[in-house]
Parts: structure tokens; sequence; C-alpha cells
């Protein structure tokens, strides 16, 4: 089935439009699903991605030549149509839908299916190969409500008036829903960012999503930030940047958080279950949704989805893609 | 349910001692009663139900799920308990999970007290749909009877006298004569009634503790030496009526060796080393191995008691009949202690013998020579130092021997269990035979830093030539020098050799894997 399409471990090349989809080395012709770096890289030749996740790419690689294709927009390339269709993950995130010889394929690059204020819902569509990402594809992973995360959240802060807490979160997608999380649930008062957060956050702006007052935590006198919520990338929740904090309460905001020993590694005292991913219902309803002949599993606990695809009678492989996911996102 | 499943998590996941203290302290004043002093009993491991086994709690999840996603699940997360708390399938009916509050702490301890074995994991099943995974972590913990919180019960006794602003010690005395749901102790605490009274109830007296040697000498005019046993210290406390025993935490552990609880019927207070007697069972001690099986058990079969049979080295005298002993220097009290021997059964107690070295270099040597499988090291007690609760400085010290190293070659890796649960941290590593094979001489899963375990993770998975199930194959080029207590013979393992706590010393990234250690060389070593 598909022979157009062929899975390498460095990415997907679609031979008819000889351009590859989130290759992991630099390509002439790449077709990218969002922006996160293991599914968007620099140095290739031309690259076609909506328009946010060629505003994401522009920032983090500088300038690429690349098309812009809007949600719905169809493109030919080499005898594919081609199609980006919303994927729910982040700003900018698409499924790629193309069709070529009478078979539709789509690869989703990374999904969730629960509502995200920074970006358009997950639109399923029924194919012939589906290729779905795994990266919580074990039935322990059943992410929460949102909205009862965010009040955990709040209620630790209004309990400890003098100290702050502090968020990690992953600087492109996290980030900026777990602030907008923040204001729908109606804490309007400022929020304190880490400089990493700070240009990303900008961008999300300028595409019109609102984040309410930000602050840089930088520069700041500590007890001005006493009650308040910082938000950092993960990696300086333990670092020394954060010893400029009045006594933080760590918080985590990921999907990992559900395993309270991973909280544990990470030294988090609050974790929060969000996750801009597919947990285990929404991976195992969504293939049952869009009803493929065969399922692709690309990255993740492959081996329990694909179990649960033979139980179920639907064919499936695992493909090996290298440097995808180690678990900084989530 | 819910506030106490909170509070389990919060004390997972707070690092700091303090906060674990607030928390526990918090609970304890805002919790409605009884439901606080069931809580207060589970933490401090007071609270035994047991109401079902934890492969009956295997079998619901697999009745429930998917048998192999189970165990991939389990293989992932690492622990039983939150494993079938997190997979648990929730109600058709109910949108997201939740706890509908419909359960609170008492009535889930009564439900789980009435249960039979035989009904146990219907009702279990029935309580964990009205729960969140919280919830059902908490009740599927305290169903299998092991809470396993990381705290001690001595912490959770700390947080409740801080929570009522009493002096832990004070609740130490009364502790064990009250008994759960603890309304007594509620009731003083809350200025209710009075305190209870202790006496005629034997209670726990917290141990005096050793500081590690670090001076290159002492003056043994001033210091008496004494072997350092590895076994448990433990606490005897005899009121002439009934006897217990405690853990250093002050853990009630005589139902774990009621053969030692019975020996003893008299009226005092004794310091020692809970042992097991070694294969001829002449009464010399065993290594550490044996007694493992004895330990964590709250009850004990007769040929648990028949294979390893325990004793007590008696180290110290606290107290006898009603005169308190421990203001006195400890010459007086080894006096004291040698004369209180003749009265016990030499079947179950026998006495500490103190080295008899003229000076500090003899005392070097006869330390460097001791290869008994049961001797830890040595210890330093100053002759004139009283009885003193905790570690005080100059008074006490230990002095363990110096470890056995050897370099070996890791074989294969597996992922840890707690807070290692995602990372490879148990390491099986062998050393060479005559013929240029790998034979596995050991596991180990300490010794390294935190940054030296992010590196072995990352070694093991880009060097993993196969898999079995949980276990990974590596390539075989890392060298680890590891440290070991001592080695003995063991019909167990394929290189009949076992070694006593083994740890990673260092990573030889520098060795190459051919001039790694053989198999003959640790024969050698066979104390």
């Amino acid at each position: 089935m598909a022979h157009w399409i062929e899975p390498h471990p460095t990415g997907i090349y679609v031979r008819p439009a000889d351009a590859w989809i989130d290759p992991s080395l630099p390509q002439e012709r790449a077709l990218v699903t969002h922006g996160h770096a293991d599914h968007a890289r620099g140095g290739h030749g031309h690259v076609w991605a909506t328009r946010e996740t060629l505003a994401i790419m522009g920032l983090r690689y500088g300038t690429a030549s690349g098309t812009a294709v809007g949600y719905g927009e169809e493109i030919r390339l080499g005898g594919v149509t081609i199609r980006y269709v919303p994927a729910g993950h982040v700003l900018g995130s698409a499924q790629i839908v193309l069709e070529h010889a009478d078979e539709r394929v789509v690869v989703t690059g990374d999904y969730k299916r629960r509502s995200d204020p920074t970006c358009l819902p997950f639109e399923p569509v029924p194919c012939d190969i589906f290729v779905t990402e795994a990266t919580f594809g074990l039935p322990v992973f059943r992410h929460p409500d949102t909205r009862s995360e965010m009040d955990r959240l709040l209620t630790a802060l209004h309990a400890n008036p003098d100290r702050c807490i502090l968020v990690g979160a992953y600087a492109l997608g996290k980030a900026q829903r777990v602030i907008c999380e923040l204001r729908a649930r109606g804490h309007q008062a400022p929020i304190y960012i880490h400089g990493a957060l700070e240009r990303m956050c900008a961008l999300y702006q300028d595409f019109g999503i609102d984040m309410g007052e930000l602050r840089p935590a930088t520069g700041v006198a500590a007890k001005e930030m006493r009650g308040h919520i910082v938000v950092s990338p993960p990696s300086a929740l333990n670092d020394r940047w954060s010893r400029r904090l009045p006594d933080p309460i760590t918080a985590m905001a990921s999907g990992w958080m559900r395993v309270r020993q991973r909280a544990r590694q990470k030294n988090v005292e609050l974790p929060l279950v969000i996750s801009d991913h597919a947990d285990w219902d929404e991976l195992t309803d969504t293939i049952r949704e869009v009803a493929p002949n065969e399922t692709w599993i690309t990255h993740g606990r492959e081996e329990a989805l694909l179990h649960w695809c033979m139980t179920h009678q639907i064919r499936a492989r695992a493909l090996a893609l290298v440097g995808r996911e180690e678990e900084d996102e989530g | 349910m819910r506030q106490f499943s909170q509070l389990l998590d919060g004390l997972v996941y707070t690092r700091s001692r303090n906060g674990k203290l607030a928390l526990i302290a918090a609970y304890m004043r805002e919790a409605p009663d009884p439901d606080r002093g069931w809580a207060l009993a589970a933490l401090t491991g007071n609270l035994d139900l047991k109401a079902v086994k934890a492969s009956a709690i295997g079998e619901m999840i697999r009745a429930r799920t998917d048998p192999i996603l189970y165990e991939m699940s389990r293989d992932y997360v690492g622990d039983l308990a939150e494993t079938v708390a997190l997979l648990w399938p929730k109600p058709e009916e109910q949108p997201a999970e939740l706890d509908d509050g419909s359960l609170s702490l008492s009535a889930v301890i009564d439900r789980l007290h009435n249960v039979s074995r035989a009904a146990a994991p219907d009702a279990l099943a029935q309580m964990m749909d009205h729960l969140d995974a919280s919830g059902r972590f908490a009740l599927l913990k305290l169903a299998t009877g092991g809470l396993r919180v990381g705290i001690s019960a001595r912490l959770a006794k700390t947080g409740f006298a801080q929570a009522f602003g009493l002096d832990v010690d004070d609740v130490e005395q009364v502790w064990h004569a009250l008994a759960p749901p603890y309304a007594a102790l509620f009731d003083w605490a809350e200025g209710r009634s009075a305190r209870p009274d202790p006496e005629g109830t034997p209670y726990f007296r917290p141990f005096m503790l050793a500081h590690p040697l670090e001076s290159d000498s002492v003056d043994l005019t001033d210091y008496a030496a004494e072997w350092k046993w590895d076994g448990i210290r433990i606490q005897i406390v005899g009121t002439g009526k009934e006897t217990r025993l405690y853990s250093r935490a002050g853990d009630d552990i005589s139902g774990s060796f009621p053969e030692i609880a019975q020996a003893f019927t008299g009226h005092a207070v004794l310091d020692g080393e809970l042992l097991v007697k070694g294969d001829a069972q002449g009464g010399e001690a065993a290594s550490f191995n044996a007694l493992q099986q004895r330990l964590g058990r709250k009850a004990v079969s007769a040929k648990m008691m028949a294979d390893y049979p325990a004793f007590v080295r008696l180290y110290d005298l606290l107290i006898e009949g009603d005169e308190d002993l421990r203001a006195l220097p400890w010459e007086q009290r080894r006096i004291r202690l040698e004369a209180y021997m003749t009265q016990l059964s030499p079947d179950r107690f026998d006495l500490s013998a103190l080295i008899d070295a003229p000076d500090f270099e003899t005392l070097a040597d006869i330390r460097a020579g001791a290869r008994d499988a049961a001797i830890e090291g040595v210890m330093l007690k100053r002759r004139d130092s009283p009885y003193v609760a905790g570690r005080k400085a100059a008074l006490w010290y230990k002095w363990k021997r110096d470890p056995l190293t050897a370099d070996c070659i890791m074989m294969y890796a597996q992922r840890g269990h707690g807070k290692r649960s995602s990372f490879y941290s148990d390491y099986t590593f062998g050393c060479w035979t005559e013929d240029g094979e790998l034979l596995p001489v050991g596991k180990a899963y300490s010794g390294f830093t935190d940054e030296e375990l992010k590196w072995l993770d990352r070694f093991v998975r880009q060097n993993t030539v196969a898999r079995f199930g949980p276990v990974r194959e590596v390539e075989k080029t890392l060298v680890l020098e590891v440290a070991f207590d001592s080695i003995h013979d063991s019909k167990r393992h394929k290189s009949a050799l076992a070694m006593r706590f083994p740890r990673i010393a260092r990573i030889r990234k520098d060795k190459p894997a051919a001039e790694a250690d053989t198999v003959e060389g640790l024969k050698r070593l066979v104390s």
C-alpha cells in the first residue's frame, strides 16, 4: 500500500513530490508539521509549512526560504495533492494530508484532542494510512481536565502569598497555553516570564493571542514576585537561575507528571498534568475515528499502541524515527 | 478520602522535612475525627489491614484491561499500586475521573477491616470507581498494608506534635499505651483531657547514635573499642509483663521476631544488634543476607524462625527495673550489663565483646584483619559517656572497615524503582573466566552520583545489543569499579560468588574491558 511514501529513520519521504516530511537532516524540500525542534530543523532548501510555523522557524533558525500554506489550502507537488489541517498541538501545528494514486495518507506530526486557547482544534481526516505519534502511548496516561489542574495551581498560589510558583513549561506552546488557560480561569495578575520565553510569547501575541500582562522575571526584585506566577522552560527549574525567585514552589506542566516518580525525579513539588500530546484515550479514539487501513506509529511508547492496534484488527507498524521526543516537551 | 490522598501526594512531592511536617500538622489540625486518627495510624505503620494481597490486585486489573498493556504499563511505572491506580478504567457514565467525595477515610478503613479475603477484591473495586487516581493510589496502599510514602513513624509523630505544640518525646512516651484511632491522644492534644499515662507500657526511648570516625586516631585510654555488627539496631523494652522490640526509627518490630520478644521476660531496657545465626548455628552471626530473610515481615512462620534463628548481641543497658542508668558513664553501664546478662537465655542473647587492643595501631591491624561476615567495622565509645539521644560529638564513633574493590564489566541493565523508575540504574556486572568469557558476579544499584546515573543511563540506551523484557543487554565495554564489604561462596549464582553490599565506586571510562578482573581473582577475596 502507498508505495509512493517511504518511512526512513531520518523522516518520511514522499517520492513523487521528492520531498521529506519533518526530516531530521537538511533536505532540499521539506514539509514541516510544526515548529518543535524535533520536527522543524534548520538548513533545508525550501520549506512548506503554515504561516505560524514558518514564523517560529524564522525565529529559531533565522530566515528560511519557505512557502506558507494556509489551513485547508491545496497545493500540488509532483503529482501529490497536499493539504495542511489543524493538529491542535501548538500554534501553527498541522497534519499533512497527502493524496496520490487514489490513496490518502495523513501525517499528524504531534497532536492532541483537547481544547487549547492558542491553536485551532484537531480535525480528523479519514484516510488509508494514518501516521500517528505515541508519546503517551500507554494506558496509564490519561490527562485530567485542564481546568482542575489550573485550579490546583491557583489554590497553591493563594495559599502561599509569601512565595512564588515557578511553572516549568516547554518554551514553544506549553508556556503560552498555560498562561492563556490561567487567564481563562480569571487570573488577571501579571505573570513573570523567563528570558528564554520572551520572543516566543511576543510571536504568539503578534498572531493575536492575548496573554494579558507579561513581565520579564529578570531584573526584578524577588519580593515583587511574591504571590505571583513565574513561567520558565523546564531546564531552568533546578538551575541557578531560579535562585533569584522568592522561595519558589516548583511546578511543572507536562503529561509526564501523571507518573509520580517522574515528578519526583525532576524535583517537582506541584505536578500539573497538562499535555500538548494526545493521551491514551485520545490516541485510540482518533485511530478508531479516522479508521485507516493501516496505522504507522512514529515515536513514543509505540509497543503498547502497536499491541492495541493488533488486538483491534488494525494493521499497524512502528517506524523507528531518530531524534524524536526525549521527553522534554510532553 | 480526598484530604488523605492529597496529604499522601504532598508527602511524596515535598522534599524538605519541614515541608512534610507542615503538611502533616495541617492535616492533623483540619481533618475530621476519626479520619485523622486513622491517618496517623497509617502514617506510623500502625494500621495493618492487609485486606488484599498484591497478587489479587494484579488479578483485578487483568480482568479489566488487556494483560499485556498492564504488563507494559507496570514495567514503565515501576509500582504496582500506582500502575493500577492510573490504569483503572473510569466508569462509563463518568466524563472525567474524579473523587466524588462519597468515601471518607474511616468508611474505607471500616469496610476493609470487616471484609473477608474472598469479598475484598469486589469491595475494593466498588470503592475505586468513586475515586480519582490519587485516591485509588491511597486506597490500594491502605488495602495492601504498606503505605511507604517515605516518612518514618517518628516524622509522623513529630508532625502530630507540631500541630498541637507538643514535645514529640512526650507523644512518644504515651504512644504505645494507645491504639488507633487515638481518640485519647487527640483529646489530650486539644486540651479536652489529661495526658494519657504510659506507665506500665513498654514504650520506646530514643537511641544513642555514633558519628563516623574522621580523625586519624583516638586514645584508647579514653575510648573502648567494640565490634560493629552488621544486623539491625534494636531496643528491647520489657515491663516484666510485656516485651516489645523497637527499631531505630521507633517502629515496633516485635511481630517480626516473636522468639526474641518471648525469650525476654525481664523488666529492663536494652540496646543491641539483632542478628541471625549462621549455618552452623553455633552462635556465630550469619551475614546480613540471612537476616534480610526475616526483615519487613509482620508475621513470621515457624519455618522462617527455624531456618533463620534470631538472637540479640547486647551493647548497652539503659534501664534496669525502675532504675534509669542512662546518666551513668558507659563503663559503669557496661559492668551492669555484664551482670545482667547472666539472667538471660544464652540461646537468644549474647554480649558484644570488647576488642582488646593496647593502642590504636594494634586496633587498626585487628580491624584490617577482620573478615567475619557479620562485622561491619569497629565502634569507639568514650568510657565516660552517658547514654544520650541522637548523635553527640566525640562520644561515640563508628569506624567502618574499608571496602574491597574489583574492576568489573557492565553486562545488563534494568530500570530502577521509585524515583529512578525511568533510569537504567540496576546493573549486572561480570568478570572474566579463564576461558575468556564474562560471568556475572553481582548486581549494584547505588554508589553513583545523580550526574553519573544520567551518564550510565545514556550509556545503556546507546549501547543496547539485546532486550529481554525490562532488561537490556549492553556492549561489554564499560568497566565499573565495584566496591563491596565482603564476598562469599554462593550456591545460587553461576559464578558461585555473592558480594555483600556491592556499589559502583567509580566509572572507569579509561580502562579497557580486557583489563577488568577475573573470577579467579575474586575467589581469592572470599572471607
